[in-house]
């Protein structure tokens, strides 16, 4: 991936993203480690996020890198009116490589075409979030051994969540079995399904979480975020539709692990914590070792043997 | 010659060019996209003609214009199957079915409403998925733009 940015899942062979989980395991190993000294990472976080915004900032510190940036478009020159263009053009000349996320749906394509250093794309409104879905996939593979041959069930706002729709084109690569579990107005849109059915994969859909809970190895839930919706009854309707508890688990495979982007609002109860089959927090630390070897794969730096 | 008497339900033309095999249903669009409403020289049409190989068709005739290819680019993308014929001294010198670009740039707008290209000065980007359909994959916000919602700039 060096000197490459990394904008949508789809422009990368699964070798690519295999060669990158593999770089994140040396990582977990040792991850404070200051072979990105030299350089300087922008993060341009025109939407609000702690976990993206924070793990990479921690994974570009422990690496030795600088961080400059912003967490909230009102502070920079975008309240002015400045096109994205032009804070792009900018930043540019100050750091060696532009994390951004942004509610325009494009922004980072857009983003890496305007810029001479390698963007990475950190969310770009509801179309992708590649970051994640390598994390994602560090996660199945760690928990589960390997990546192939997975039934994996996705569950909650599968029309808006880019989370959903950039691990469902990667899962692709790997002949999964898909089971969609989401209310018929958060459907999978056509144009995610397409891959799918380009691979002739299997997929169900559901309404009814517990038609597939006792068939899948992941359990992938998502929060049906309040942010996408334009009309506000629209989403009360829906946000009470899927709600994880304990015992709801009792009969799935003893290999089953439950993955969640998070934040997480009430779709997961609390009693699900303690459960062994709940990955989701630690899911997130491995936010931290993929967002490292992203950087320096991009960047061109090796890890340090232990 | 029987043929030839059909081309000639709508006057022939010296020099110019025939937009051949339009559906019925596009022609007005056709028209307005080249901004033939516009058009200071003789254009003339006919619609709900009959066709052999698409039942009703719709022709345009226009003198002394010899279509650019963005020009053939947006009458591919309003009407795939169409055929464009080129008239030089009353004479078919050229007569070719129109073709649609692997790669189409501003010409129409992206669907999505949240897409960087209805929100910022970028220009439109489209891959061409499906030849037959006509559905185009937007190169920014990855959206699918069918052609019954093809709004054109």
């Amino acid at each position: 991936m060096e000197n490459r940015s990394l904008i949508s899942i789809n422009d990368h062979t699964p070798e690519e993203l295999i060669k990158i989980l593999d770089l994140a395991e040396k990582f977990e190993e040792k991850p404070k480690q200051k072979i990105l000294s030299d350089y300087v990472v922008a993060t341009l976080f025109f939407e609000p996020s702690t976990r993206t915004r924070l793990s990479f900032e921690s994974a570009a510190n422990q690496l030795g890198a600088r961080v400059i940036g912003f967490s909230d478009a009102s502070n920079s020159s975008v309240q002015k009116g400045e096109s994205l263009k032009d804070t792009i053009l900018t930043v540019n000349q100050y750091s060696d490589i532009i994390i951004m996320r942004h509610p325009i749906e494009g922004s980072a394509r857009f983003a890496s075409e305007v810029a001479s250093i390698p963007v990475v794309n950190a969310g770009d409104g509801a179309n992708q979030h590649p970051t994640q879905c390598l994390l994602d996939l560090y996660s199945i593979r760690k928990t589960q051994g390997k990546l192939d041959n997975l039934n994996i069930a996705l569950v909650g706002d599968l029309k808006y969540g880019r989370t959903v729709h950039s691990l469902t084109e990667a899962m692709c690569h790997f002949n999964a079995t898909f089971h969609l579990v989401s209310p018929t107005e958060l459907k999978l849109p056509s144009s995610v399904k397409r891959f799918i059915k380009e691979k002739n994969l299997e997929y169900h859909q559901y309404t009814d979480l517990m038609e597939c809970i006792d068939k899948v190895d992941i359990l992938y839930m998502t929060r049906i975020q309040r942010e996408r919706f334009s009309d506000p009854i629209e989403y009360e309707k829906v946000k009470n539709y899927y709600i994880l508890k304990n015992k709801m688990l009792e009969n799935t495979k003893p290999n089953l692990r439950i993955l969640h982007p998070l934040p997480r609002v009430n779709e997961i109860n609390e009693d699900v914590d303690n459960n062994p089959k709940a990955y989701y927090f630690q899911q997130a630390l491995n936010g931290v070792f993929v967002r490292q070897a992203i950087l320096a794969s991009i960047l061109g730096a090796d890890p340090v043997n232990k | 010659m029987s043929e030839k008497r059909k081309e000639l339900v709508v006057s022939a033309i010296e020099n110019g060019t025939v937009i051949d095999h339009i559906p019925s249903d596009k022609l007005f669009l056709v028209i307005k996209i080249l901004g033939l409403d516009n058009f200071n020289k003789p254009v003339t049409f006919g619609s709900n003609l009959e066709s052999k190989k698409i039942g009703q068709k719709g022709i345009i005739k226009v003198q002394g214009k010899f279509f650019q290819d963005h020009e053939i680019r947006k009458i591919a993308l309003a009407a795939p199957k169409a055929t464009l014929i080129t008239i030089k001294n009353y004479e078919v010198v050229d007569k070719r079915r129109v073709e649609l670009p692997d790669h189409i740039i501003g010409i129409v707008k992206c669907v999505n409403p949240k897409c960087i290209t209805n929100n910022q000065n970028v220009t439109q980007r489209f891959n061409l998925l499906d030849k037959d359909d006509v559905k185009l994959h937007c190169h920014y916000c990855e959206k699918i733009t069918k052609k019954e919602n093809f709004e054109f700039l």
